[in-house]
């Protein structure tokens, strides 16, 4: 099939849309409201081209292609028509980049100049709308909304959480939760993956920026900070690097100049959590114990499951997430041996995520009254700081991280993908029960970017069966699947609430493609490659943890710090 | 208003999906004034819609209402005639006497206030009704007196 666009035939296939033609062809048009694999809204009109015999200019993102439709893409009338609707946006909105958080990352702004609007044309009265920053992972700031309703469809289709809808009509509307209610109490999961579709700064993180320079400077404070497996390989996005580029070295030597006293590896934290969860999981195989048996390390899902599934808790596994394992053993192991009172240690963690946020201030996650981790960064945020103190990570030198957390096996750095906390389960699980090392280490069905990847593992006389699914959207599938009876057979669900895992997560650098996200995942699968200790279970530093502190896996000392309770909650709070 | 007795009237629309929406939160506020947040939780559960989304259409419609009605029931007209003959600034002086805006109910129950679009009495514009009772050609100064007779008589009882 052809179409013929500014005078020149371009192939294209029945079911595209205009907008996918021309952008296979190379051909740029301008989007705001569209995402692609989501539902076309055809909200902002920032696509539109001219089609001869059309009246109107069309939305190319939600106009089929037709043979032999004549495409006009940059006629004066459709950039006019372009540079009006920015002009009608900028409007509306406070106009204030200077002070914007997005400045720099701004599609409006990006757009903006693209368009060559270098006057504001329409003045007059603007939507007046309070910030909410209620909840502890996502501020919203709706004067900045320009109501494209990506965060909507994500929310909706990617995740099926729907915790935000357009509430009101015509000049009022608005983004809004059930009850215009604050985002802490709504069903929002805190994954943040409306952060990062959201072209304005009308979405970020709550930051945690000012606590961490706060504690830095504090003389009486030891400040300790743990990154989490995936934000080595995406931080480079932040200073220009091509995604995938591995910066684990210079990341620690940059985490020490801002003056971390310790620089842990939330990957160790990652071969602790293999070593209880595993054994959770051979106890419940091998006694019959609540099957399958669900990951916990990601917050968002946890969340989910106790406002969405609450029958299905016992199905969960009890671990604390690394990020909380490592807070726990750092002010209880570390500061013993340390000599440091716990009080005086502000633990800080590098995330890929918003919801650790939130899962940091949970209250369960108290001991003692302490929390295991005082403060969460995302990756952007770590990027900041870094940019802040001039920090050029080209210039850096490498070094490592702190003992006794700072030694990994590759088992834990695989966990920022979808599929890795399943495969380095499953290598210590199988050496648990049988006694031996997997023949073949890598499990490749369970790798790469589908949202529902499955599985079966001769682990001694049983078949294991075993799922991983990324995106909430496929959770709940999975979940009503498994609720009907009709997947009687399943042991083991590994669930990642953001697509592909950790390094898709809601704090990771803004405007990734999916080829980004693709190289991320293989930089962690090239560390598992190239290295030679790739089990969770043959980490001396984790060894020797048990042996001087926890005993053993899933023992007394364990479950008082490592291991946590879930409770059911209302969807919306009354 | 309680989860049960929504439930039970939910149970007027077997196997109702979205389509049946619009039609379910009608019978709720027809039947008790206003849509309560219990009330969408229940509806949301039963249809499987979120309570975001139920809420999203709700707002697009001027009918529904999200508290309770006050004792009485104020509607102030801002149809065309109305508008004419005034009724903008009949709003805000409403507002300042009743101390809340269109959709609120006054903190001790006995008034709620909503804005409609014609009440089809264009003759007696501006108007203003009271649980019925039709108060026409209604000036700023006279809208004290007004409310203050409804006072009254709650005093009275």
């Amino acid at each position: 099939m052809m179409i013929e666009v500014n005078g020149q035939k371009i192939e294209c296939k029945p079911e595209d849309t205009v907008l996918t033609a021309l952008q296979r062809a190379g051909i740029f048009v301008p989007t705001l409201c569209y995402l692609p694999d989501l539902f076309a809204n055809g909200a902002c009109r920032m696509c539109v081209v001219e089609v001869e015999g059309q009246r109107n200019l069309i939305p190319s993102c939600a106009f089929p292609v037709a043979e032999n439709m004549k495409v006009s893409t940059h006629s004066p009338r459709v950039l006019r028509a372009r540079k009006t609707i920015i002009e009608l946006l900028c409007s509306n909105h406070p106009d204030d980049c200077l002070y914007c958080g997005r400045n720099g990352s701004c599609e409006l702004q990006r757009l903006t100049e693209l368009l060559g609007v270098r006057e504001r044309r329409y003045t007059g009265e603007r939507s007046r709308h309070r910030p909410d920053v209620s909840n502890p992972s996502i501020a919203r700031d709706p004067a900045k909304c320009i109501l494209c309703g990506r965060c909507v469809r994500v929310c909706e289709t990617t995740q099926s959480v729907s915790a935000i809808d357009f509430i009101g009509r015509g000049s009022r509307t608005k983004i809004g939760t059930a009850f215009d209610a604050g985002l802490n109490v709504s069903s929002c999961i805190n994954c943040g993956q409306c952060i990062k579709v959201c072209p304005t700064g009308a979405l970020s993180e709550q930051s945690s920026l000012k606590e961490v320079h706060n504690a830095l400077a504090d003389p009486h404070m030891t400040v300790v900070v743990q990154h989490a497996p995936s934000v080595s390989v995406t931080l480079a996005e932040e200073f220009g690097m091509k995604p995938g580029v591995d910066v684990n070295g210079v990341m620690v030597t940059a985490l020490r100049r801002l003056g971390f006293d310790k620089v842990f590896d939330t990957s160790f934290s990652a071969d602790l959590t293999i070593m209880e969860e595993a054994s959770e999981f051979a106890h419940r195989l091998t006694r019959g114990g609540v099957l399958p048996m669900f990951t916990s390390c990601s917050p968002g899902w946890i969340k989910f499951v106790e406002q969405f599934y609450p029958k299905f808790l016992p199905n969960l596994s009890t671990c604390k997430s690394p990020q909380q394992m490592m807070g726990a053993v750092v002010k209880s192991y570390f500061a013993k041996q340390a000599g440091l009172d716990p009080h005086k240690i502000f633990s800080v963690s590098v995330m890929p995520c918003t919801a650790k946020k939130f899962e940091a201030q949970r209250p369960e996650m108290l001991f003692n009254g302490l929390p295991d981790v005082d403060a969460v960064l995302t990756t952007r945020e770590l990027a900041q700081m870094i940019r802040m103190r001039g920090l050029d990570l080209n210039a850096l030198e490498p070094d490592t991280a702190d003992t006794p957390f700072g030694s990994r096996s590759t088992a834990g750095k695989i966990f920022g993908a979808s599929g890795g906390v399943m495969e380095a389960a499953l290598r210590t699980a199988h050496h648990l029960i049988t006694g031996k090392e997997l023949e073949a280490l890598e499990l490749k069905a369970i790798r790469g970017m589908d949202g529902l990847k499955e599985a079966s593992l001769r682990v001694g006389d049983v078949s294991v069966n075993v799922a991983v699914v990324s995106g909430l959207g496929n959770a709940r599938k999975l979940m009503e699947e498994i609720a009907s009876g009709a997947r009687p057979n399943l042991h083991f669900v590994e669930v990642m609430t953001c697509p592909g895992g950790c390094v898709n997560g809601g704090g990771q650098p803004y405007n990734a493609s999916p080829e980004a996200v693709r190289a991320r995942m293989q930089a962690l699968y090239r560390i598992d490659r190239e290295e030679k200790v790739r089990t969770s279970h043959g980490n001396k530093s984790v060894q020797r943890l048990y042996e001087e502190f926890l005993e053993k896996p899933c023992g007394k000392k364990s479950h008082q710090l490592l291991h946590t309770r879930y409770h059911a909650r209302e969807e919306v709070a009354l | 208003m309680n989860a049960e007795s929504i439930g039970l009237l939910l149970d007027q629309y077997p196997g109702a999906g979205r389509d049946q929406l619009i039609p379910i939160l009608q019978d709720i506020q027809e039947r008790y004034g206003y849509l309560s947040k219990e009330a969408v939780v229940v509806i949301s559960r039963r249809l499987n819609i979120p309570s975001s989304k139920i809420y999203g259409v709700a707002t697009f419609y001027n009918q529904f209402r999200f508290l309770a009605p006050g004792k009485y029931h104020v509607q102030l007209c801002r149809g065309t005639a109305c508008h004419v003959k005034g009724s903008a600034a009949l709003l805000e002086e409403v507002k300042k006497e009743l101390k809340v805006g269109p959709g609120q109910t006054t903190p001790d129950g006995l008034f709620s206030l909503e804005v409609v679009a014609c009440i089809g009495a264009c003759g007696l514009s501006p108007v203003i009704s009271v649980n019925g009772e039709f108060h026409a050609k209604v000036k700023t100064g006279g809208v004290k007196r007004i409310f203050d007779q409804y006072r009254a008589r709650e005093k009275g009882n």
